[in-house]
């Protein structure tokens, strides 16, 4: 309905609904009183218009019960708004634990996209429609925003950091990708699409079976690739990680198993494993050191693109630990030193 | 008509240079922040034309994100913030209070030359190249992307802010120390409290911005790493510093503002105000949860959810005393005797248009609502609707009103009301289409826009124009009135403030004798009939 009548963009998420009914309870609720207020000036500007230089008006210097009225009543209906939308923004917060996971990296002035599985895209992201995609964000430059009117979804990219959206597209079609943090020059030109498939057809897409319709500029980093933990393990074993984090090895912490855990730091603090605190460690090891481990270990940074880093962080995610194949780890520990 | 005034007591342009007089620094602030105000608008008319097609055609994308910013660095550090205190505050602080001049008349001068000194920067760095950061400066792009005059405005801005300082240092001790005998603090008039409020923001809030502009202006010059991730900052610590400041700034914008409101709608209307405590209170409220509410900037830029839940509470909150003074404004028109004088006209359209930007900030606080429509054109009308709404209402309203007091010429009241109106009409139909662009997704700062924009563009052009013209006429009717206008009468509106009981334009020291206060403020009801015009 609001659709139809060209007040909002196509409500193409689950959480699009959802925000169009809370902007129509904001906008029903303000209405009301901005047209109680409004009526009231005219209706008093009309009935008490000057109608002699000699007019007396009567002192009235307030009334303590309207006070407390029009304050307490506004303020009764802003906690109903807030509570309503952090409701949706807690919701918008919180990703499914089966979300798809995409990768997409901010650089002036383009959006580099790495899905799970390999393929890599510009300017477009492709998604299956009814699942959730879970994006994780950042930045190679400056401050980005990924934001699709479609969604009702928009998350800074920041540089240094990760930062998360999700969203679940409900509608077959493309939908415009916009950067809504300003970023230089082309900003207005860093736009792009979100296309919603089919999941039969994403599947398809994502085997590499559609040409991605990315511009002639993304060159050889649009299409298909290796997966992302391959990718990572690639990467691993080129920049020498591997001799001081392979299993079994004693210069540097076990990795296996580490995401999404507690680490205990050398100053008695522990901290969760997050992305971003694997990233750090991968750029600036000597920001945190795992207790029992010298800070030996030389930053990365300006040695990996982000997109590496990333691919890195999957490769890292994938390990399991593996208490019952220790000897095999440990075998292939010693073969390797 | 000849009598010895502030204007006609010295000749020469040193005796303006170098005055200590109050009222004469005023008109030293009109005359800048006018010229400012018109470059400024010039920058709005570039940008509207571009926004005309979809296409970046008229204009560089470069050159575009210069003009917007450009706009907003001109309008708003050098026109809305000194607007009404610097220009009103300054002419009419010290006699409201029946006080001779400010406390620090020369620190009062030093102001302006302050004040000046940051244009010339600021200048220099729009004529030399220009600047395209974005009023907000935002980090990394400002300190190791852009590649335009960011250290000059930057150290523009930082050196204009001491000028705010010391105004607010200046008017708190005026009005702490220098009000007339029997002038309790529940006499004052409300304008008097709103400067104490936004003199309060002036203090506490200006020096953070400073710093943090000299911080951009000294990562950008040697390499610092404060705020740029590649040399080991936080981008986002810029954004909680630069809010800290730049949020209630918007309330040391509108804060004047509502002050001049409740003298016109009292005058106008020759009532008491209703409410008198609440709404001088409210004042105080604002400034202070106007602090606490800066990180609903912030909502996507990565900060924690609980943060943003409790900055969007507080921002409801803060909502409430601005209510409480709309509510109070219209029951102060309950059985008044109405005349809708131009300066009237203005103060109706400052409670329309302050009260649609004030529920669209409601709306902004609500967490889910926010992220859609974040750095859209909704914020933009947003904000507009509060600082050109709002502010610019205010201050156009109240120098209509004290015009008489100030030129000692009364304005062509046919004129204004014609000119308030295309304003108000003006305003709405350049704003009102950008709330429907932005929630229709069309993200602020955008040089080229996909296609389906463009109606509501055409729409929000087309009301520039007619804005544009609601400008000009003030503009050419006031400068007509200081030769041709009616010689004003002391108290043409039979007002009741003590700025009304001196000459106008006023002498020199303001008062003959010091005025002794025994009344509250706007006692409408028992202004004797001898000073009807």
């Amino acid at each position: 309905m609001l659709e139809r009548l060209g007040l909002v963009p196509p409500q193409a998420s689950t959480v699009a609904v959802q925000t169009d009914l809370l902007s129509t309870f904001l906008v029903t609720v303000s209405l009301f009183f901005s047209i109680l207020i409004a009526a009231t000036i005219v209706a008093f500007s009309v009935k008490y218009r000057r109608r002699s230089e000699r007019d007396v008006t009567p002192r009235i210097h307030g009334s303590t019960a309207l006070e407390i009225a029009w304050s307490v009543i506004p303020l009764g209906i802003a906690m109903v708004m807030f509570g309503w939308g952090a409701h949706l923004f807690v919701t918008l917060k919180r990703p499914p634990d089966d979300a798809l996971q995409v990768n997409v990296v901010g650089k002036q002035w383009m959006w580099k996209v790495q899905h799970l599985e390999g393929r890599r895209e510009i300017n477009e992201l492709h998604v299956p429609i009814g699942r959730p995609v879970k994006v994780t964000l950042t930045s190679e430059d400056v401050i980005h925003s990924f934001y699709v009117p479609a969604f009702r979804i928009k998350q800074d990219a920041v540089p240094g950091r990760y930062t998360t959206a999700w969203f679940e597209a409900t509608r077959i079609g493309s939908y415009h990708l916009f950067c809504a943090e300003y970023c230089g020059t082309m900003h207005s030109g860093m736009i792009g699409q979100v296309i919603v498939m089919e999941p039969a057809d994403y599947e398809a897409w994502l085997a590499g079976g559609g040409v991605s319709a990315a511009p002639a500029a993304a060159g050889g980093a649009a299409g298909g690739g290796q997966d992302l933990v391959a990718a990572g393990k690639e990467l691993f074993e080129q920049k020498g990680c591997v001799t001081c984090h392979q299993p079994g090895a004693v210069l540097g912490p076990q990795l296996a198993g580490v995401a999404g855990h507690t680490v205990e730091l050398q100053d008695g603090t522990t901290v969760t494993a997050d992305d971003d605190y694997l990233r750090e460690s991968i750029l600036s090891p000597a920001a945190k050191i795992v207790k029992g481990f010298a800070p030996i270990m030389p930053t990365f940074k300006g040695q990996l693109t982000e997109e590496q880093v990333l691919q890195l962080i999957a490769y890292i995610k994938s390990l399991k630990p593996s208490t019952g194949d220790a000897s095999a780890d440990a075998g292939t520990g010693k073969t390797g030193s | 008509m000849t009598s010895t005034n502030y204007i006609n007591a010295d000749y020469g342009i040193w005796s303006w240079l170098l005055t200590k007089d109050h009222k004469r620094i005023a008109i030293l602030y009109l005359v800048s922040i006018t010229l400012m105000f018109i470059l400024g608008g010039f920058f709005a008319l570039l940008i509207r034309l571009e926004l005309l097609t979809p296409a970046g055609d008229l204009l560089a994308a470069d050159t575009y994100n210069k003009m917007f910013t450009m706009h907003g660095i001109v309008m708003v550090f050098f026109f809305l913030i000194p607007s009404i205190p610097a220009v009103l505050g300054n002419f009419l602080v010290p006699m409201m209070i029946g006080a001779r001049d400010l406390a620090f008349p020369r620190l009062n001068l030093a102001s302006w030359y302050i004040y000046m000194a940051g244009a010339a920067f600021t200048l220099y760095a729009i004529f030399t190249g220009g600047v395209d950061t974005g009023w907000t400066f935002y980090t990394p792009y400002s300190t190791a992307a852009a590649n335009t005059k960011v250290i000059p405005a930057a150290l523009g801005i930082f050196i204009t802010g001491f000028s705010s300082i010391l105004t607010g240092l200046n008017f708190i001790v005026t009005i702490h120390r220098m009000r007339a005998p029997g002038l309790t603090w529940f006499r004052l008039p409300l304008f008097i409290w709103a400067h104490y409020a936004t003199s309060i923001i002036f203090i506490l809030g200006t020096p953070v911005i400073a710093i943090t502009i000299l911080l951009v202006a000294v990562e950008r010059g040697f390499n610092f790493g404060i705020f740029d991730p590649k040399l080991g900052g936080d981008p986002v610590l810029f954004q909680h510093l630069f809010w800290f400041y730049s949020h209630p700034a918007v309330y040391i914008m509108v804060l004047p503002s509502m002050g001049v409101v409740s003298e016109l709608i009292t005058c106008f209307s020759r009532k008491t105000v209703f409410g008198y405590g609440f709404v001088a209170v409210s004042s105080m409220a604002i400034a202070v949860l106007g602090f606490l509410v800066w990180g609903h900037h912030l909502f996507v830029s990565g900060q924690s959810v609980y943060a943003s839940m409790i900055f969007s509470v507080l921002s409801f909150l803060v909502a409430i005393p601005s209510a409480v003074k709309v509510f109070n404004w219209t029951a102060t028109l309950y059985r008044g005797s109405i005349e809708f004088a131009a300066p009237l006209i203005y103060a109706l359209g400052f409670i329309g248009l302050f009260t649609i930007g004030g529920l669209t900030g409601v709306f902004l606080a609500t967490l889910g609502f926010d992220v859609h429509v974040h750095d859209t054109y909704f914020v933009v009308a947003h904000f507009h609707y509060i600082m050109v709404g709002g502010a610019m209402m205010g201050y156009l309203g109240g120098l209509h009103y004290w015009w008489p007091k100030i030129s000692g010429r009364m304005y062509p009241e046919w004129p204004a009301r014609i000119g308030a109106a295309i304003i108000f009409i003006g305003f709405n139909l350049t704003f009102f289409p950008q709330f429907l662009a932005g929630y229709l997704g069309m993200p602020r700062r955008y040089h080229m826009y996909p296609p389906e924009f463009q109606v509501l563009n055409v729409m929000s052009t087309a009301g520039a124009t007619v804005l544009g013209i609601g400008y000009l006429l003030p503009l050419t009717y006031l400068l007509w009135s200081l030769r041709y206008g009616k010689a004003a009468p002391a108290n043409p509106w039979r007002a009741t403030g003590l700025e009304w009981q001196t000459p106008s334009p006023p002498p020199t020291d303001n008062f003959a004798t010091t005025p002794f206060v025994t009344e509250e403020a706007y006692d409408y009801s028992s202004v004797p009939e001898a000073e009807l015009v």
